[in-house]
């Protein structure tokens, strides 16, 4: 890139990939993709162009409401991306998320409403739920040497027969007050789930970019040799990540169930192809050492902007799915032929 | 007393006996040239004296210690370095987060959050050391998959020396390199012997052992077959006894 450049200090090319240098080097420090960021802003515009017009003129898509809307819709996929984003990074995978996020939907409806515990084992039901599955993802990939991959795409299968053996594969309806508060209040006229959503968030930014478990997940996820010849405990090290994952997509459920005021064994059917797709064009590397929350969560309003929008403009479901799948392949093919590129 | 002290070291891979009872000593400032066949044990013995690898039988001492059944991390911390020969770096992570790689300082942010990385004082702390070495990176806010070889191995040094290490373990260093970086790396070598640190070299290149060597040290079929003092040996001696033919 810098071919004409012997005057100067060399900098990583890809500061000065756009004109506005100061941006793009903030947004490297971050691991966040400057592209990522135009995309939103540009899907965003092209919306707001296409979505309908109300009565008095303003676009539907702009409105305030639609923009809660988003978010909104973005959280419960944005908290499995956080979980996707860690073991991502770490050169793992868990495909695993959208069937555990059903399983501690039903497991916590079921303590509640089922067994009448009270209301705050709805909250200990769906994360422990979550951070168990997500547990035995990594006992089994560290201790049994299964591959990653095989292991979540079996605990997908595990997960969802499970939250359907317990729900009897029906919704369980009909939670206490204070779980409805985590899915539908509005504390000053934010919706709840964007809290939860900002605040996991924060905390995940500052573990995986701030703290050394974060400096080891991604050193993991770049050369396993070199996490382990520095000492870094790599099993131990995977175990915290999956259980991380599991935990996510428990918080993730435990949202879900207070939304739609039901434990529902097909939650997040489908869900993993979302918070991959986040994580990826967030600017997490899929075969690992780099990785950025920042970047996850534009990676899931450029989602729930895509979904929204499409929603706006009478796009069927149907069409939506293949565009989510489409994204997620050509953000891992335009990764592969930058990669090259630097070759 | 020695620094390091292996006794009877064993260690088999299922049926393979690797290290058949190694006995070894080096002491402080020394600089020790192993040398041996592929498959003498060399890269498996050193990883039984960082803990890499747990030995079946047999005693590894450091400083005084016993150290048999320490874990690496804290073998590390007391002093255990190795440099190897893939050179463990994580390319996509920047110079300065790799010489502190796995030991990262950290300091409560706002007097609240725990466990914050200290970034700025990883960067201080690098740049010094990789001024004292002389490295030439351009920042050491480079991925260190960016640099050539010889740059990597010299960021490898400087990780391993960032921590006052009593030993250094290095595996094959000069194999990779261009002359010019050759020299560079025995140059380092050198100053790291004056600077008191011991170091036990692992290479093919006997020149290079030859060159910055106190003693030498052959392995074959995991048995210390020759310790030899290097003002008193020769090059064919040395080949002899790798490849079998003095016994």
């Amino acid at each position: 890139m810098s071919s004409n450049g012997t005057e100067g200090p060399v900098a990583p090319a890809t500061s000065f990939r756009f004109g506005f240098g100061a941006v793009a080097r903030a947004l490297e420090r971050t691991h966040v993709r400057a592209e990522s960021l135009l995309v939103l802003v540009a899907l965003a515009a092209i919306m707001a162009v296409l979505s309908p017009v109300t009565g008095d003129g303003t676009r539907v898509f702009l409105t305030a409401n639609n923009l809660f809307n988003i978010i909104l819709a973005s959280a419960t996929f944005g908290i499995l991306a956080i979980g996707a984003t860690f073991v991502i990074s770490a050169a793992g995978i868990d495909l695993s998320l959208g069937s555990v996020l059903g399983l501690a939907s039903v497991t916590g409806a079921a303590l509640v409403v089922t067994l009448g515990w009270p209301w705050y084992f709805a909250i200990i039901g769906s994360l422990g739920a979550g951070a168990a599955a997500g547990w035995v993802n990594g006992f089994i990939i560290t201790r049994g040497r299964v591959p990653a991959f095989i292991v979540t795409l079996g605990m997908l299968g595990i997960a969802r027969g499970l939250a359907l053996i317990i729900s009897n594969g029906r919704g369980i309806y009909g939670l206490p007050e204070e779980i409805l508060f985590l899915g539908q209040a509005r504390p000053w006229g934010v919706p709840t789930p964007v809290f939860i959503l900002i605040g996991v968030a924060l905390i995940a930014h500052y573990v995986l970019a701030h703290t050394p478990f974060g400096h080891h997940t991604l050193a993991l996820g770049d050369n396993e040799n070199a996490a382990r010849a520095t000492g870094i405990n790599v099993r131990k090290q995977r175990m915290k990540l999956y259980t991380i994952s599991g935990l996510m997509a428990g918080i993730a459920g435990l949202i879900f169930t207070a939304r739609v005021n039901t434990g529902d064994p097909t939650a997040g059917l489908t869900y993993e192809l979302l918070a991959i797709t986040a994580a990826i064009i967030g600017g997490t590397n899929l075969f690992g050492g780099r990785g950025s929350i920042l970047g996850t969560m534009i990676g899931a309003l450029i989602m729930g902007v895509l979904q929204n929008g499409l929603n706006l403009m009478a796009v069927q479901a149907y069409y939506q799915q293949m565009a989510i799948g489409a994204v997620l392949i050509a953000a891992v093919w335009l990764d592969q032929v930058r990669a090259q590129q630097r070759e | 007393m020695a620094l390091l002290e292996l006794s009877d070291l064993e260690k088999s891979f299922g049926a393979v006996q690797v290290l058949n009872g190694v006995d070894l000593q080096v002491d402080e400032g020394e600089v020790v040239g192993l040398v041996g066949d592929n498959g003498a044990g060399k890269s498996t013995l050193m990883k039984a004296v960082t803990g890499v690898y747990p030995v079946d039988n047999g005693r590894v001492q450091f400083d005084g210690e016993d150290l048999t059944q320490i874990e690496p991390g804290t073998r590390r911390s007391k002093g255990i370095e190795m440099i190897y020969q893939d050179l463990a770096l994580a390319p996509q992570q920047d110079v300065a987060n790799n010489i502190f790689l796995g030991r990262e300082p950290t300091r409560r942010l706002w007097g609240l959050f725990p466990n914050f990385v200290d970034k700025v004082k990883i960067d201080q702390e690098a740049q010094k050391m990789v001024d004292r070495l002389g490295v030439h990176v351009p920042t050491i806010h480079i991925p260190v998959g960016m640099l050539s070889g010889g740059q990597q191995q010299t960021i490898a040094i400087a990780r391993a020396l960032t921590f006052q290490p009593k030993l250094v373990i290095m595996d094959e260093p000069t194999a990779a390199l261009a002359v010019r970086e050759v020299e560079s790396v025995l140059q380092l070598i050198r100053q790291m012997r004056d600077e008191g640190i011991a170091i036990i070299l692992i290479s093919h290149r006997l020149n290079d052992v030859f060159e910055v060597s106190s003693r030498i040290v052959v392995l074959r079929r995991g048995n210390v077959i020759a310790d030899l003092q290097r003002d008193e040996t020769d090059m064919a001696e040395v080949v002899s006894y790798i490849v079998g033919a003095h016994t």
